[in-house]
């Protein structure tokens, strides 16, 4: 906690105390953390001069944040117009048969957090599944299945 | 301020400068619709029931009475078709949503609305990319007089909106609310379906951490 | 680097980045996030070091270019001032291409673009199809710059725009000529931005602020994005041009959060300008102040229309405002602001150096220049093209796009995203003009265009495009929110064989007010996709309600695969590739699926060998009852095993 708390302050300094900074400091903390803990959110909003209701209907509103701890590996299933007209919901209920879980939710092991983009802008490539910030296009169900295994 | 004469109905209505056309109509008695009005917090626009038409020239368009300030000469029609179709399939999707509620129902009576028949029952949708909308009925209408009162008059942001779209609803924060809202109760006489006082009575019992 | 303080230096340090390239060759690498995600990175590395190795470091200049359009064939590169064009890189083609192309002119035939009708190997890169019928004015630049290279892009002739509308222009000229241009607003509204520019100049207040709307939110377009990661620099110089001559000195890019490599190359390119005296206190000398911000977005596509965007620059939710005020008067903060898109700022140069006459030159009467767009999709040729205004759907899909793949008839494209229409096989001769594509309940939007076929069924798009809706509705007016919730129910129970006579009619009932009363247009446009299939594709609607059948296939609740038994051949193929094991039979039994634990895949149907062509997907008949368990199969006679 004494870390996390050194690297908001540093992101913080970075801003200053400016309550339009609210979004780009919620941004980097999530970016650090991969998620926003309660105590982070009320500290900020006292940091900035934000009323609590207003942080919450922020992070509630903006789909980068996540008030929930995410798993290692994240996994994003592209569902833009290119992608959905060459099969993305097919390529999405293979996954959700594969990993067990639905977009928005982390598996109980906390290995994988699944989730849904509306274009990544590769659609030359579509369908798209990003694992870890590596893309792939036309993954087969088998492909998907060994890129699973390897994510610890 | 300079007097400007606007015509409601065709009826000559003399306004204030600044003046929105909902106040100018209701100096005058003429009843638009409103939800999420307020004349103590800013306008908000949310509820689109107050929507009029304006002629200008040849043309004209639909505009929210609450926020459109008035000018002089400016043609309003309160009650026109396009004006009253909107109102009545506003209506009937509000209803669709908190289906329990008596709120507005005179403007359901005046507009012959009989049945909702926009939706048989609001409820789940099974599809897996949109797992999230699984909704279930509410006594919210979202007019948001609730979160808006307690930020701009008492500024003490107990109650407050979270989540998008058909996921947005009104949650009192415990920790601010068991301080302030005892003492208070202000917001459960603004809210058009008298949901607050048991609203406020479950937030506080989830709050044990 | 001394900073540039007059255009006289900036010509001088023109001149000098020439001399110092005059003889030298380029290898332009496509590197984009398209591009990185087939390898290019890796080709780019291999380029550098092998240029090392073969010790032509003096002579051959590797960039590491943007996105050049192409996307299907990268990545790409392009030996210049050759033109010589390579498709497909890898990084193991890199040595050949160095030793023969780079260091003896030799063309590599197997690297070349092959026409896929003609069978032709081409060596330009002008004269491949996909490019010879575009006119890539504002793009086409990405190909001879570095994307991390300010010299790059003042080698072309940057920043020179801005140095004549900052010492030999004076703002009201600047102004004029881009009223005369007539350039309309690239992001999807199509409102002309002269006039905008001058309403903010003339509107009272001392702070002004502009705006680049980097949020490209419709899903399938991503135009701007190529821009910002290749050519950062022309959307800069087009914000300046602008900030000049509006009177402002601040400015804000807001980049959506999904794009991180357009932010990287933004924040350098910006470091770079600073370096040079060409952002900041006293550009070039000239005594004008401006500098600019980067916002990043958080996921919300309605913080793209504009006052969305300005509450999210302020630090809050990006719900719109009911306002009859426009940004240009009261905007940002308060402020006089004008917003406008990136494709429109960059384009912006081009118009002073060029001249308004010039950019009336190309397009429609009311509908000038050219226009980005990404043509994606049931398309050969997927990437991003740049079309003079005027030119027909029909020439963008077909001569540049290559038509449809696997031979399928070409059925509807839908322009404008999620606020946008179809249009049909009927009107393909519709030119590309603002106005002609909203007369047929369609828009220009910011430039998706989404190629669909026969086996795209246009209620399924519908559909997809309420569900986007659903999820990015901000939730505030009651309209947008239950309206399109609602319409998103009814297109759910079409497409799930639950639709019933009179949905049709509910649904352009409940689309009209939501397009009426909503506070913003992401509600007043959201009918757009449901009104227009509705309108060319009626009978798709009807046919999934009264007949529960979806013509195109689609539809999982309408749809049935079905193994003829005559034709079967009990090759087991199926039987194996059936990912949920609902397919029994054996070796010289003929296959049967199992309709009740069947999840429509259509793996079946994929992997049916063509030669027996055994399985068939139904809609809106009954299927047949299946034959019994261990029936034999009936061989054809003279069939080769």
């Amino acid at each position: 906690m004494a870390r996390g708390l050194a690297k908001i302050n540093e992101i913080d300094g970075k801003y200053g105390s400016n309550k339009s900074a609210l979004i780009q400091i919620l941004l980097e903390i999530q970016r650090e953390n991969n998620w926003l803990p309660k105590d982070t959110l009320m500290w900020v909003s006292q940091k900035l001069g934000v009323p609590l209701t207003e942080t919450y209907h922020v992070v509630t509103f903006y789909k980068a944040f996540s008030l929930m701890p995410k798993g290692r590996h994240s996994i994003t299933v592209c569902l833009g117009t290119a992608c959905h007209v060459r099969g993305a919901p097919r390529l999405l209920d293979r996954v959700i048969e594969t990993l067990k879980i639905k977009p928005g939710e982390s598996s109980t092991d906390m290995r994988f957090s699944l989730d849904t983009v509306n274009c990544l802008g590769c659609c030359a490539l579509g369908p798209v599944m990003v694992v870890d910030s590596v893309y792939y296009g036309k993954p087969s169900t088998k492909q998907i299945e060994q890129i699973f295994a390897t994510c610890e | 301020m300079s007097e400007v004469t606007l015509i409601i109905n065709d009826e000559e209505v003399k306004a204030e400068e600044g003046m929105t056309i909902l106040e100018a109509a209701r100096s005058v008695g003429i009843d638009i619709p409103t939800l999420c009005y307020h004349e103590k917090l800013a306008p908000y626009g949310a509820c689109r029931l107050c929507m009029v038409e304006i002629v200008r020239g040849r043309g004209s368009s639909l505009v929210t009475s609450c926020v459109y300030t008035v000018e002089d000469g400016l043609v309003v029609k309160t009650e026109s078709e396009p004006v009253i179709k909107g109102r009545k399939m506003l209506l009937e999707l509000m209803w669709a949503r908190a289906p329990g509620i008596t709120a507005l129902r005179h403007y359901g009576i005046r507009y012959g609305i009989t049945e909702v028949k926009a939706i048989r029952e609001y409820g789940v949708i099974v599809d897996r990319a949109t797992a999230k909308f699984e909704i279930e009925p509410t006594f919210c209408t979202l007019c948001g007089l609730c979160v808006r009162y307690c930020a701009e008059v008492e500024k003490k942001n107990a109650i407050g909106f979270v989540g998008r779209g058909t996921e947005r609803e009104v949650v009192f924060f415990p920790q601010i609310a068991r301080k302030w809202c005892p003492g208070c109760q202000e917001c459960y006489s603004l809210c058009p379906t008298g949901a607050l006082p048991s609203h406020y009575a479950l937030a506080e019992a989830h709050h044990s951490t | 680097m001394p900073r540039l303080n007059s255009a006289t230096d900036l010509e001088r340090f023109r001149r000098e980045i020439l001399a110092k390239r005059d003889g030298t060759r380029t290898v332009s690498v496509t590197n984009g996030t398209d591009g990185r995600t087939r390898g290019s990175q890796n080709v780019v590395r291999a380029f550098v070091e092998e240029i090392e190795r073969q010790g032509l470091r003096e002579k051959v200049e590797v960039k590491s270019a943007g996105c050049h359009g192409f996307c299907e064939k990268e990545p790409i590169a392009i030996i210049l001032p050759d033109e010589i064009c390579y498709v497909g890189v890898k990084p193991e083609d890199v040595p050949e291409i160095v030793s023969q192309t780079l260091a003896n002119s030799k063309i590599i035939e197997r690297l070349l673009y092959e026409d896929p009708t003609t069978g032709q190997r081409i060596t330009k890169e002008t004269d491949i199809p996909f490019y010879k019928y575009q006119n890539r004015t504002v793009l086409g630049n990405n190909r001879f710059i570095d994307m991390e290279s300010i010299d790059d892009y003042i080698a072309i002739g940057g920043y020179s725009a801005l140095a004549k509308a900052l010492f030999e222009m004076t703002p009201e000229q600047v102004l004029q000529e881009v009223k005369k241009a007539n350039l309309r607003g690239r992001g999807g509204g199509g409102f002309p931005a002269g006039i905008k520019w001058e309403t903010t100049r003339n509107a009272p207040g001392e702070i002004k602020y502009v705006i680049v709307n980097a949020d490209e939110g419709d899903p399938g377009a991503y135009m701007d994005r190529s821009l910002l990661e290749g050519n950062p620099r022309s959307v800069l110089e087009g914000l300046l041009i602008g900030a000049h001559t509006i009177g402002s000195h601040q400015g804000v890019i807001y980049v959506r959060q999904e794009y991180p490599l357009a932010v990287e190359n933004l924040s350098i390119a910006l470091e770079q300008a600073r370096e040079y005296g060409l952002l900041g206190t006293n550009i070039l000398g000239s005594g004008f102040d401006f500098d600019v911000e980067v916002h990043r977005g958080a996921g919300a596509f309605v913080s793209g229309e504009e006052s969305g965007l300005m509450r999210a620059i302020e630090g809050r939710v990006g719900e719109p405002r009911p306002r009859y005020v426009y940004p240009a008067v009261r905007g940002l903060w308060g402020m006089p602001t004008n917003i406008n898109n990136v494709e429109t700022w960059a384009t912006v140069p081009l118009i002073i150096n060029k001249g308004a006459e010039w950019f009336t030159s190309i397009g429609t009467e009311r509908s000038k220049g050219t226009k980005l767009f990404s043509l994606v999709g049931k398309v050969n040729n997927t990437g991003l093209v740049e079309v003079p205004m005027g030119m027909t759907l029909r020439d963008v899909i077909f001569d540049i796009g290559g038509g449809i793949p696997g031979g399928k008839k070409f059925k509807a494209v839908q322009t404008g995203g999620p606020s946008g229409g179809v249009i049909p096989e009927s009107l393909l001769d519709t030119p590309v003009d603002f106005d002609e594509l909203t007369k047929l309940g369609s828009i220009m939007g910011s430039g998706g265009m989404i190629v669909m076929d026969e086996d795209t069924c246009v209620v399924d798009v519908a559909r997809y495009f309420f569900n986007f809706l659903a999820g990015e509705s901000c939730g505030k007016c009651l309209p947008c929110r239950e309206g399109i919730y609602q319409m998103l129910k009814i297109l759910n129970r079409i497409c799930s064989g639950e639709g019933e006579v009179g949905d049709v009619e509910l649904l352009e009932e409940i689309a009209e007010v939501v397009r009426d009363f909503s506070l913003c247009a992401l509600g007043g446009t959201a009918p757009n996709p449901v009104l227009s299939t509705i309108r060319y594709f009626r009978d798709e609607y009807e046919a999934h309600i009264r007949e529960k059948r979806c013509p195109a296939g689609v539809c999982k609740a309408l749809i049935s695969y079905y193994i003829e038994p005559e034709k079967c051949q009990a090759c087991l193929i199926c039987l194996r590739e059936c990912p949920v094991g609902t397919i029994t039979g054996g070796k010289n039994l003929i296959h049967i699926i199992d309709q009740d634990k069947c999840t429509k895949c259509g793996t079946c149907l994929e992997v049916c060998p063509p030669r027996f062509g055994a399985i068939t997907r139904l809609s809106g008949v009954k299927v047949p009852e299946p034959v019994l368990q261990g029936t034999e199969v009936i061989r054809k006679r003279g069939r080769k095993k």
